[in-house]
């Protein structure tokens, strides 16, 4: 955990509902694939959980939902405005998992954190195969950034106005896909769904109401097959085997 | 200028007055990365039950204006953990003066929990916490009342030599009465407040935010009430107090001491900013030094 104070580069939106923000300091903003932020919002007590779309040194890429005053609040913020984060939060994903193809399967906003996923496999020279889920063709989230770092990448949405009509599960099974190890991070039927499908190499990436975003409060506790764990400070990212679904 | 920031509770030395109040500083491993711990006053670690417990379900958190609700319901790997494994590996990685925090749904189990921690070296002072309002039949039931309060008190002395402080609950109609109760029965201090009982609703969905229903409200919002139960207390009894509640500045530290406590938790705002604490005690001797405080024990309960 960092204390990092960013100048807002660019805040507009994406999709509906959906605001790509970009943050620059002169300090190190750079992550593992899967960690989040915790950020200051103007007027509220508790920061905003936020996961990490792509990190460089210097930059900081996150994708967020407006749904409620604390993120209708960040989107409104106009470049130049200063932010006050918590950076380096959470464990992230284990690249090293993966030995040769890996499978990553994003679910609306949960795509979010497969950008560097994807950019950081494809550094360490892995296959990678996307499967993509949203409800309709206008909330489509990052394809053309991850077919640009190679990764094939499929498309599934609910309503069928884009791509496999249906939802991943469906794109799964449709798709059948080579992989020896699989990401995950959607909203939490879309996960639970996946978990029979998916081989014991998978790794889930989780979400709940957090209060600090550190470890202190135990807001977010879930149970495991270990034991109690903290979403925010032990997670957000547990393998299959942890996760007693 | 001095700017002496050590007070001495209970007979312990604390090189100053900042504790990390139980349930918002985990056990102090989260933060032993990012700071030293041995700056912190002392540590009230997370509150610890005679069994392991998992707590409440999620969602256990709600932000209000001014601060939050939770409703974690003491989760926590148990009183043997905390004696045997928690507390020893706290103790290697600082020399703070440590707090077992304690909870019970029973006197025998508060009983037992005291019995344990007093044989732990490691532990310095044992805070029974009667107050917690987000578990069932337990805690805040034996705070609320005079002599359920003396009962436990009586109990938990029985248990332990080490100096004890017994955690009060704001959600009464009189506190006094509750305080001499553990004054009169041997308790060494008052941890005070815990949370206030609120609750929040999420209209859309038409239910409580908190699976809980109910949680503890703390943060910013909480000084003033927190303040008013220190000075009333401080009025009332003779041993000292720890003051808790929406502290999250060295003025709210002085402003606490000035009501009357000798030492202070900061709690809901290590959630905001993990690094509260010791920003807080960073600022204190600048802020004595506007204030014309050479000894910070000095102005304990002036007003």
């Amino acid at each position: 955990m960092e204390k990092r104070y960013c100048t807002l580069e660019s805040n507009s939106p994406v999709a509906p509902g959906v605001y790509r923000m970009t943050l620059s300091s002169d300090q190190d903003l750079r992550h593992r694939c899967g960690q989040f932020v915790e950020v200051a919002v103007p007027e509220k007590f508790l920061r905003r959980p936020l996961s990490v779309s792509l990190s460089q040194a210097d930059r900081l890429t996150l994708l967020y939902k407006v749904v409620g005053g604390g993120t209708a609040a960040l989107a409104a913020l106009q470049p130049g405005a200063g932010l006050d984060l918590l950076t380096g939060l959470g464990n992230g994903f284990d690249i090293e998992a993966c030995r040769n193809a890996a499978l990553l399967i994003g679910g609306g906003i949960g795509a979010a954190p497969l950008h560097q996923l994807c950019r950081d496999l494809r550094a360490a020279g892995r296959q990678v195969t996307v499967l993509l889920g949203f409800n309709t063709a206008s909330e489509i989230l990052l394809r053309d950034e991850l077919e640009a770092l190679g990764a094939t990448v499929h498309v599934a949405t609910a309503d069928g106005s884009k791509g496999i009509h249906g939802l991943v599960t469906d794109a799964l099974q449709q798709v059948r896909p080579t992989f020896d190890y699989a990401y995950v991070c959607g909203p939490m039927p879309m996960m639970r769904a996946l978990y029979p499908l998916l081989p014991e190499t998978s790794e889930f990436s989780l979400e709940e109401r957090m209060g600090c975003g550190t470890g202190l409060c135990f807001g977010c506790t879930i149970q495991t097959t270990e034991g109690p764990r903290r979403i925010c400070h032990e997670g957000p990212v547990f393998k299959k085997n942890l996760l007693p679904w | 200028m001095v700017n002496d920031t050590s007070v001495t509770l209970a007979g312990i030395r604390l090189q100053n007055p900042v504790i990390p109040a139980s349930g918002t500083f985990g056990f102090g491993f989260e933060m032993a990365g990012c700071f030293d711990l041995n700056r912190l006053g002392a540590i009230s670690l997370k509150g610890t039950t005679l069994e392991p417990r998992f707590g409440n379900p999620t969602p256990r958190i709600a932000e209000c204006s001014g601060g939050l609700l939770n409703a974690v319901g003491l989760q926590n790997p148990g009183i043997d953990a905390l004696v045997s494994d928690i507390a020893p590996r706290v103790r290697t990685l600082c020399k703070t003066p440590l707090i077992a925090n304690i909870s019970g749904f029973s006197l025998d189990e508060y009983g037992i929990c005291c019995e344990k921690a007093d044989q732990c070296e490691a532990l310095d002072i044992v805070e029974v916490n009667i107050s917690c309002p987000n578990v069932h039949k337990g805690g805040m039931v034996f705070g609320t009342d005079p002599k359920a309060a003396a009962a436990v008190t009586r109990r938990a002395r029985k248990a332990t030599h080490k100096p004890l402080f017994i955690k009060l609950s704001p959600n009464v109609t009189d506190i006094v009465p509750i305080a001499r109760a553990c004054e009169e029965e041997g308790a060494d201090g008052l941890t005070l407040i815990n949370t206030l009982l609120g609750m929040r609703i999420d209209i859309r969905r038409r239910r409580p935010v908190l699976a809980n229903r109910t949680g503890g409200f703390s943060g910013p919002a909480l000084l003033p009430i927190a303040l008013r139960f220190v000075n009333q207390v401080a009025k009332a009894c003779r041993i000292p107090l720890i003051g808790c509640g929406g502290v999250a500045s060295a003025e709210d530290v002085i402003e606490m001491m000035m009501a009357g406590a000798t030492a202070v938790q900061v709690g809901s705002a290590s959630l905001h900013d993990p690094l509260a604490c010791p920003a807080i005690i960073d600022q204190l001797p600048k802020v004595m030094e506007q204030l014309g405080i050479e000894h910070l024990k000095d102005i304990i309960g002036i007003v």
